[in-house]
């Protein structure tokens, strides 16, 4: 035995906690907050801004359309502490999402409850949930882990589509019963405080993924997500770690079940199905999985597309096309998986990952245009 | 006594129905590690090309001859669509197991997107044989004919499949590649030409199973393939990855377990049934009935 010790290597400090360098690095560490007052105060704007919104900014559509928006960007961040922090395939996330949904919903309109005792238990309901699903679940791992997810959340779909003692209103979904509501969540003209919610929400996700990624417990995920096997050599528990990172996960997306029920007034069954989940997949690889803002720019963006690409696709200038081109244009879906599809081929670290490449590129054409 | 065997031999159907697909997902898993769920789309591709077949092809149609050219057609063109998602999205990709799922998961959702883009969101009536809309008195019990043309289907194919693997020199390869890939490789057998006749395999079995899952039916619909892949899915990890015939126990298991609790307990408890079966197989027999260890 010898008495020297060998250094261990630093840490590996995420990437987003070390300074970045460059003109605005001062400034930097205060563009969410200055994002943040932008889209607080957007509802008081009048722009409007024809070709990416119907009527202007603060029209209740909009206002609506930004409000999903804000949810899933929230909801993908959520997401992405299973896929891209921890490296968790989870194919069964839509599933706590609409247990959120559906439990605001019931327990506001069938069981009459008042909307924040609602909430509070359909919260607490949702991440005891994941807790149990997520122990038996990640006894597997890989893609055995993903096909179990998988098959949980069709039980969930099973569940809402068959519509087991009449609550759930089966393929016709259940429409929120408002009369118990705050009053001023309700109405067209209160749309402004459920997109102030949408943002409380998405603030909030962030807030936790940032503090839980950069605190100890966020250095084990990462390790996980990297080498699971030296975590355990560690003497440490990759099971509880992985059991917390998708309990966090399934509580924080029932949350944004339960505003998503107030924005959207009622619960449907169509946010049951796999395909919710595989749409939370395709958002965090698009933005960019592992970061902060991709997820979430990711998943607003997903939405937006979605929702507009519809319209995008009934507009004169598609339906003039030939029918072999207008046709596929018509389908939100198609677009958006063909891009996904690019996505993981050319840029697979996302949209955040193009900012630092298109720099790259544009330092090596200046170099080159004027040599030294 | 006739319910018990109208419900076997229903259940059965749909066991055929769940083989065909999860046979060839199971191979390609099994073979690749491709976590395959542009699955469906093979399917639906598969049933919308007999569909089209049997009403444009000239010398297919609806009934007799015609019927197996449009068949034919079908699975030709599912299989075409296999090799081409294998060799041009896939194949880059080796070995990069998450990139994998996520291009084949981009390419259901752009290729259900397509078919519907092109025939519409709507059920489309299945052109079918006379004889399969009518039933067989089997025991006292009426099996429709699709269901019974289903079961011989998947066993002939579970028999040809077996007799390839067994002695053919390349089912030879894809046994000792499911065993151990890096050996087969270090032998100095190109396994990647193992994987593009798998996913054509796979390709054939799940266009096979759309164009005769239209005559069970009756209609053909683009969302047919992902509802079934779920099931299919569950077959897979239950039979054990990689084994045709764990696929094969496992399918009729599931099969009979979904149409008897559905029929005596309430509609989608069979369902249900299935997924509590999966979980306790995982958690008893992580590798399936048969099979290697599914948790890698």
């Amino acid at each position: 035995m010898t008495n020297s010790v060998v250094d261990a290597p630093p840490a590996q400090v995420p990437a987003e906690l070390t300074p970045q360098r460059g003109r605005w690095h001062r400034v930097r560490p205060f563009l969410p907050l200055v994002a943040l007052a932008v889209l607080a105060i957007l509802p008081y704007s009048t722009i409007s801004l024809p070709g990416i919104f119907e009527g202007p900014v603060n029209s209740p559509g909009t206002l609506q359309l930004l409000a999903i928006c804000l949810i899933f960007g929230g909801l993908a961040a959520g997401y992405d502490l299973l896929f891209g922090r921890t490296g968790m395939l989870s194919f069964g996330h839509a599933l706590y999402f609409a247990a959120g949904v559906y439990g605001t919903d019931i327990l506001v309109t069938r069981a009459g409850l008042p909307l924040w005792q609602a909430a509070l238990l359909t919260i607490t309901g949702g991440t005891i949930l994941a807790a149990l699903l997520g122990a038996v679940a990640l006894r597997t791992v890989g893609i055995a882990f993903a096909m179990v997810t998988l098959a949980f959340a069709q039980v969930g779909a099973i569940l809402v589509a068959r519509d087991f003692g009449g609550l759930t209103g089966g393929e016709e979904g259940l429409p929120l019963d408002v009369s118990g509501l705050p009053a001023g969540l309700v109405g067209v003209t209160n749309t402004v405080n459920l997109y102030w919610l949408a943002l409380a929400y998405l603030t909030l996700v962030v807030f936790v993924v940032h503090r839980v990624s950069g605190s100890p417990t966020g250095r084990v995920l990462a390790g996980l997500r990297d080498d699971e096997r030296r975590i355990g050599v560690l003497g440490l528990d990759p099971y509880r770690y992985k059991l917390v990172a998708f309990t966090l996960a399934g509580g924080l997306a029932s949350a944004g079940g339960v505003v998503y029920c107030l924005i959207v007034g009622g619960a449907s069954p169509h946010i049951t199905s796999s395909e919710l989940t595989l749409s939370l997949l395709v958002m965090v690889v698009l933005g960019g999985p592992g970061t902060r803002w991709g997820p979430v720019l990711g998943g607003v963006l997903y939405m937006y597309l979605d929702h507009r690409l519809t319209a995008f696709g009934t507009s004169d200038a598609v339906e003039s096309l030939p029918a072999v081109l207008s046709r596929p244009l018509s389908q939100p879906l198609f677009v958006l998986g063909t891009l996904f599809i690019l996505a993981v081929y050319f840029f697979p670290g996302g949209l955040t990952s193009l900012a630092p490449r298109l720099t790259h590129l544009r330092r090596s054409l200046r170099t080159r245009s004027d040599p030294r | 006594m006739g319910t018990v065997i109208l419900l076997t031999l229903t259940g059965l159907g749909l066991a055929a129905l769940y083989f065909l697909v999860a046979s060839g997902l199971s191979l390609v898993f099994g073979l690749a590690d491709v976590l395959n769920f542009a699955h469906g789309l093979f399917l639906g591709v598969g049933a919308y090309a007999t569909w089209w077949a049997a009403g444009n092809l000239p010398g297919a149609g609806s009934d007799g001859f015609g019927f197996v050219l449009a068949v034919v057609f079908g699975v030709a063109a599912g299989t075409l669509v296999a090799v081409l998602v294998e060799l041009v999205l896939i194949r880059p990709l080796y070995s990069r197991t998450i990139e994998q799922v996520l291009v084949t998961v981009g390419l259901s959702l752009a290729g259900v997107a397509l078919l519907q883009a092109t025939w519409g969101a709507d059920a489309r009536p299945f052109p079918r044989p006379d004889w399969t809309r009518q039933v067989t008195g089997i025991l006292g019990a009426q099996v429709p004919n699709g269901g019974l043309l289903l079961i011989i289907a998947a066993v002939l194919v579970l028999g040809a499949l077996l007799a390839f693997l067994r002695w053919t020199r390349y089912g030879l390869v894809i046994r000792a590649g499911v065993e151990n890939r890096e050996m087969v490789t270090a032998l100095g057998i190109d396994v990647r030409k193992a994987f593009t006749l798998v996913f054509a395999i796979g390709g054939a079995a799940a266009a096979l199973a759309g164009a005769l899952g239209g005559v069970y039916f009756g209609t053909v619909s683009p969302g047919q393939g992902s509802s079934l892949l779920i099931f299919a899915f569950i077959v897979v990890v239950i039979g054990g990855m990689g084994s045709v015939v764990g696929s094969a126990y496992a399918a009729v298991v599931v099969g009979l377990v979904q149409q008897f609790v559905n029929y005596y307990g309430t509609s989608g408890l069979g369902d249900i049934c299935v997924v509590g079966l999966l979980a306790v197989v995982l958690l008893l027999r992580p590798q399936g009935i048969a099979g290697k260890v599914a948790t890698a």
